[in-house]
């Protein structure tokens, strides 16, 4: 049986395969991360600093950073009762309901900010009635944030449901019996253990918009101190060959991310120990 | 009185979820209706837009077949094999999720562009990967590397061993034992895994511009061409545009539901 369970897991050429994959990611992601890596590290930690502080550069981080906390809060808390809605209630149209939920990730990032533009922009309806009333949404800053989010709902919702789906409804139905209220069922009953899954979800929409460009480009209008966020500020230092300012500024960027994602890594490994038990 | 908390929540998230997603596809659908379907069509119809769109397919079937290929053989390596750097590599394959795709375009311009690592020796054979045809191939092959390894790495460790193990036993090959149990077992993660990648590749916009430079009837894709249209100020070249690719991309969608709902019968 060991020898059977030996030619499943190694195959006889397992070898070849393993190296052939190993080859494949190495040259396809590998190489140019480490490409980017060094040229951000050769410009030395002075240098990084310098460039990450330089006016524009701060801002441009200081508004990503902003922004991506206001969507990641927005989309926590509509992301909960969104799956709330898609798991503890059928309703005619929820399959629908399901799939709008996945659509941004589907669309193109530059159609979604195209279709905020369209919807929203100084030449719309909606956009110059909110424009006369003094509340810019296009070319300022409430569009970043509205991209972010559309780019982001499905996060939160696909990483609470699977949790909400395995929690026995029989709790909340106790609950009820016994006179609690909706608001104390959710707090008291659904919340504390929907609250990882939900972190979870949140940090990983905060990292996308980190990384976001095809929806900002168009919606933000890329003012430099106002609207420029990371990314489209990276894009600009390549368009105009300043690589290693680039390279700086994305070295940021990227230990940010990848910070958050092993904070995100942590916590799956701790919450699968914790249901095993 | 009781506040209705239930119906408030109800009417909330509906409402959310429709002002977010359903109003502004709504608003492009207008504005090409508006625009003139004829004209946004004879815009559509013009060689720089269809060889656009031909280029944005043909990058989608070279994603879909090689790191389809890729995706089988590393989620079998990943998930049935045990060797040092397992775990290196899972984290690795994941990368392309997170790094911004302005810094993909940067990140393979240091190796392929003025100046870079791989400059003279390309120089000297005579290839250009820069702001030509490969660029755009590389960099949609990176951007969609994960989508088919996931998938059908999810079905693996779902499905077990057992299969496998009973095939072996009786006499099969490695690759009979591939072709005869792996495969079928698989099929629904991969075909779920080729329909992500396609709509990734599909929409792929920020490496691509950088590493194609989006040079109108030569790297422009259907996204970048786009883009350039906002630039130029051509609006219904780019709205007509935007709308195929969304319709395009909701059918791709629409696929992907459509594979999932059978799971239950099985």
């Amino acid at each position: 049986m060991n020898n059977v369970r030996r030619a499943v897991r190694h195959g006889s050429g397992g070898q070849v395969l393993r190296a052939a994959v190993a080859f494949y990611v190495g040259l396809l992601v590998v190489l140019p991360l480490v490409a980017l890596v060094v040229k951000g590290v050769g410009v030395g930690p002075a240098g990084i600093f310098r460039a990450v502080m330089a006016p524009t550069a701060r801002s441009a981080l200081w508004l990503t950073l902003w922004t991506a906390g206001v969507m990641s809060a927005v989309n926590a808390v509509m992301g909960t009762f969104t799956a709330w809605l898609l798991v503890r209630h059928t309703f005619w149209g929820r399959r629908f309901l399901s799939s709008l939920v996945d659509l941004p990730l589907a669309i193109p990032t530059l159609v979604a900010g195209m279709m905020i533009v369209v919807l929203l922009g100084p030449q719309s309806k909606l956009g110059g009635f909110f424009a006369e009333h003094g509340f810019d949404i296009v070319f300022a800053t409430p569009g970043i944030v509205l991209a972010l989010l559309f780019i982001n709902l499905p996060m939160v919702v696909r990483a609470v449901e699977p949790v909400m789906r395995e929690l026995d409804p029989a709790e909340e139905e106790a609950a009820r019996t016994l006179g609690a209220g909706d608001i104390r069922i959710f707090f008291q009953i659904l919340l504390p253990p929907l609250l990882p899954a939900i972190v979870t979800g949140t940090l990983q929409s905060f990292a996308r918009a980190l990384a976001e460009f095809g929806s900002i480009v168009v919606v933000s209008g890329n003012i430099p101190l106002r609207t420029l966020t990371s990314p489209v500020y990276i894009f600009g230092e390549v368009e105009s060959g300043a690589a290693e300012t680039a390279a700086a500024v994305s070295l940021v960027l990227l230990a940010l991310a990848a910070t958050l994602l092993l904070a995100v890594r942590g916590l799956q490994q701790f919450l699968a120990a914790h249901r095993r038990t | 009185m009781r506040i209705p908390w239930r119906l408030l929540l109800f009417v909330s998230v509906i409402g959310y979820l429709a002002a977010l997603v359903l109003v502004p596809i709504g608003a492009i659908v207008i504005r090409v209706v508006d625009a003139g379907v004829g004209t946004v069509l004879g815009e559509l119809a013009r060689p720089d837009a269809v060889h656009a769109m031909a280029l944005t397919a043909i990058l989608a079937t070279i994603a879909v077949v090689i790191n389809g290929l890729f995706g089988i053989v590393a989620a079998l390596v990943l998930v049935r094999q045990r060797f040092w750097g397992r775990r290196l590599l899972d984290t690795l394959v994941d990368l392309p999720l997170t790094v911004s795709p302005v810094m993909t375009g940067l990140a393979f311009l240091l190796i392929f562009g003025r100046a870079g690592w791989l400059e003279w020796p390309l120089e000297t054979v005579g290839w250009k990967v820069t702001f030509a045809f490969p660029g755009l191939v590389i960099a949609t092959l990176f951007v969609t590397l994960p989508f088919t390894l996931r998938e059908v790495a999810g079905v693996l460790v779902e499905v077990g061993t057992t299969d496998e193990e009973a095939a072996v036993t009786l006499g099969a090959s490695a690759w009979q034992t591939f072709w005869n149990v792996t495969l079928p077992n698989i099929k629904h993660g991969l075909a779920c895994g080729v329909t992500l990648t396609l709509a990734r590749a599909l929409g792929e916009f920020g490496a691509v511009l950088i590493l194609g430079g989006a040079i109108s009837g030569k790297t422009q894709t259907a996204t970048t061409f786009i883009y350039a249209a906002t630039e130029e100020r051509k609006e219904g070249a780019a709205f007509g545009m935007a709308l195929v690719l969304a319709l395009v991309s909701m059918a791709v969608l629409g696929l992907l539901e459509w594979l999932k709902a059978p799971r239950k019968e099985e």
